[in-house]
């Protein structure tokens, strides 16, 4: 090793008259934690700061048409027209929280099942591997698409199915009560496999004693499982109910392209983030846009928050 | 067979399986645990497997339900959508926004990681983890306003940088928690011996983190390969990426099934070929700090 040309042996023999070189690397070394933090941080605060700033103030304006056009400063006026639009943003609302909440549960559970069949080694395990991975890497609107055609009512895969057994033909994402449901469906047969990749990183780390002490006490699987495993667990699940549900709440990809824009004729499946892109670019209305944007994020931040105290609760 | 099972002898008589526990219950189990892992299987590939298969039938053969599972394939639909929809550009538009905007990250994101977990530098992780959370939209009208004004919207350098947004917060995620779990000692001992701090990152912690740092890079491939939102805004004509492209092909008055369905195969083969391969690295960066309690 060059120990000569270490700028750190010049540091050591201050005697030496350290070049320009030594110079610029011993202050990059005192400072390398924000040389290596500050670009990364520069750059998604610039792309962070300043647009949710410009969109709180959007909100409070009553920017329309084109951004340059001149806005007047309005107050909360968006907020007051937002909060008490019952025709499109409650709804939105009430159609996000049930989209992420029973898609969460489902994930969670079929999830949780999953795991625990994949826990220990069986034969042909790497095969059941692969086709949990390949929903999670497909592209979403191409599901979107993939689903429209199964999901068809009359040439469909699933009314073919159901007819077989007699059960008549269903609209799925065509009916106006069967669409936000559809959707839910898609977004677990997509989103489960990475609820259970986590669960089983969860599981192979636990330790083995606990389970096998529950064993030789003569409890059985059902025991083990809810008053061993699942307790053992939940930081693990939290962890995914976190990471899934973030996403799931910003699910747009498989809504606007299954159902378009405005999530359907009704609005079917309008959750708030196809609410708020619609506002945005197909009515550019910017200012009750934003209102809903950070609406909307106040939800995303509460809902983390509360997750997260939980998860604290549980972890102690 | 040569091959033994480790509950088997060289006679080729089971024996008593020397396993460290009974297993997980009766034969019943067993023959649960099978069906459940087969209708799962066929849960998961069944979808698929139809869009590949509607992929390579002729419109008439998508609506003859009699014509469901047995049919002549035939390549046209691929041969269109190729050949006359110029597919092959907006393959080429997605490889390169994703592969740029990777790359880029990582430049950004490896050593924000390295400092953030070696400094512990919560607060910063968090600054950078909001671009997860944070809803697109509320991000897209400024930056569009922004970019169009600079004459950029429509070229490839929004399209990255907007993904680079995306990409960014999961490399510093998956880092984070790769460079946790490398033991300080390593790069102690090399600061001994004489390296600066820097030195000891890019001589002994770098190149053991290359494992990390495929994980990294392969997943903000793919979230990049898949990203729709922001390219649906951000994309000009020349720069259209295949999920926009897609998208665009149901917008006519009557949906040519086979030719969507060849199209959204194509968009989905080359994301599903990287992940066969790098499955481990997909796992790892899907679980990363998932269980650190």
């Amino acid at each position: 090793m060059s120990v000569t040309t270490s700028p750190r042996s010049a540091a050591r023999n201050p005697s030496r008259a350290p070049g320009a070189r030594d110079k610029f690397s011993d202050w990059a070394n005192v400072h390398r934690k924000w040389l290596f933090a500050a670009p990364a941080m520069a750059f998604v605060g610039v792309l962070i700061v300043f647009p949710l700033a410009w969109t709180l103030y959007l909100s409070l304006t009553d920017s329309q048409g084109s951004v340059r056009a001149a806005t007047e400063f309005i107050g909360l006026e968006n907020y007051l027209t937002v909060l008490s639009d019952v025709e499109r943003f409650w709804p939105a609302v009430g159609r996000t929280m049930t989209f992420t909440g029973i898609a969460l549960v489902c994930e969670v559970v079929l999830g949780m099942g999953i795991a625990l069949l994949l826990w220990r080694p069986f034969r042909g395990e790497k095969w059941v591997r692969v086709a949990i991975l390949l929903p999670l890497v497909a592209t979403p609107v191409a599901v979107g698409m993939m689903w429209r055609l199964i999901f068809d009512p009359n040439i469909g895969f699933v009314n073919q199915l159901l007819g077989m057994v007699g059960i008549p033909a269903q609209p799925w994402l065509s009916g106006q009560d069967t669409a936000l449901g559809t959707t839910i469906f898609m977004d677990v047969w997509q989103w489960t496999p990475m609820v259970v990749l986590i669960l089983l990183a969860g599981l192979t780390s636990l330790s083995d004693e606990p389970d096998e002490a529950a064993r030789m006490d003569g409890a059985n699987s059902f025991q083990r499982f809810f008053y061993i495993t699942l307790p053992l667990m939940m930081p693990t699940v939290i962890v995914a109910i976190l990471l899934r549900g973030i996403d799931a709440l910003k699910t747009f990809d498989i809504l606007y392209a299954t159902k378009g824009k405005g999530g359907g004729s009704f609005h079917e499946v309008e959750t708030l983030n196809v609410y708020a892109y619609g506002l945005s670019f197909d009515y550019n209305q910017y200012g009750l846009s934003s209102a809903v944007l950070i609406l909307f994020f106040m939800i995303i931040i509460g809902t983390m928050w509360l997750l997260t105290m939980r998860k604290k609760a549980v972890s102690k | 067979m040569t091959v033994l099972t480790p509950h088997q002898t060289a006679t080729g008589q089971p024996q008593p399986a020397r396993r460290r526990r009974k297993p997980l219950g009766t034969r019943a189990y067993k023959v649960f645990r099978v069906a459940a892992l087969v209708a799962v299987v066929l849960f998961l590939i069944a979808p698929l497997a139809w869009m590949l298969m509607a992929s390579f039938k002729t419109n008439v053969d998508i609506y003859d339900t009699a014509k469901s599972i047995i049919f002549t394939p035939t390549g046209e639909n691929y041969a269109n959508v190729l050949q006359r929809n110029n597919y092959f550009v907006f393959i080429f538009n997605s490889f390169w926004v994703a592969f740029v905007s990777t790359a880029l990250s990582l430049v950004l994101g490896v050593p924000a990681a390295y400092a953030m977990s070696r400094f512990t530098m919560h607060r910063s992780a968090l600054v950078v983890l909001m671009a997860r959370v944070i809803p697109g939209v509320s991000l897209l009208v400024p930056w569009y306003y922004v970019f169009s004004n600079l004459k950029m919207v429509g070229g490839f350098e929004v399209l990255i940088l907007s993904h680079m947004f995306v990409a960014l917060p999961l490399i510093v995620y998956i880092m984070m928690s790769y460079f946790d779990s490398l033991p300080l000692e390593l790069e102690e001992s090399a600061q001994v011996d004489g390296l600066t701090p820097i030195g000891a990152f890019r001589r002994i912690t770098l190149p053991l983190s290359v494992a990390g740092m495929a994980t990294a890079g392969i997943l903000s491939f793919i979230f990049s390969w898949n990203n729709f939102m922001f390219a649906l805004v951000l994309s000009g004509s020349k720069t259209k990426t295949l999920p926009v492209a897609i998208f665009d092909f149901v917008s006519y008055a009557s949906i040519d099934w086979g030719g969507l369905m060849a199209a959204a195969t194509v968009v989905t083969i080359p994301i599903m070929i990287i992940a066969l391969f790098t499955q481990k690295y997909i796992v790892s960066g899907m679980t990363a700090g998932a269980t650190k309690g």
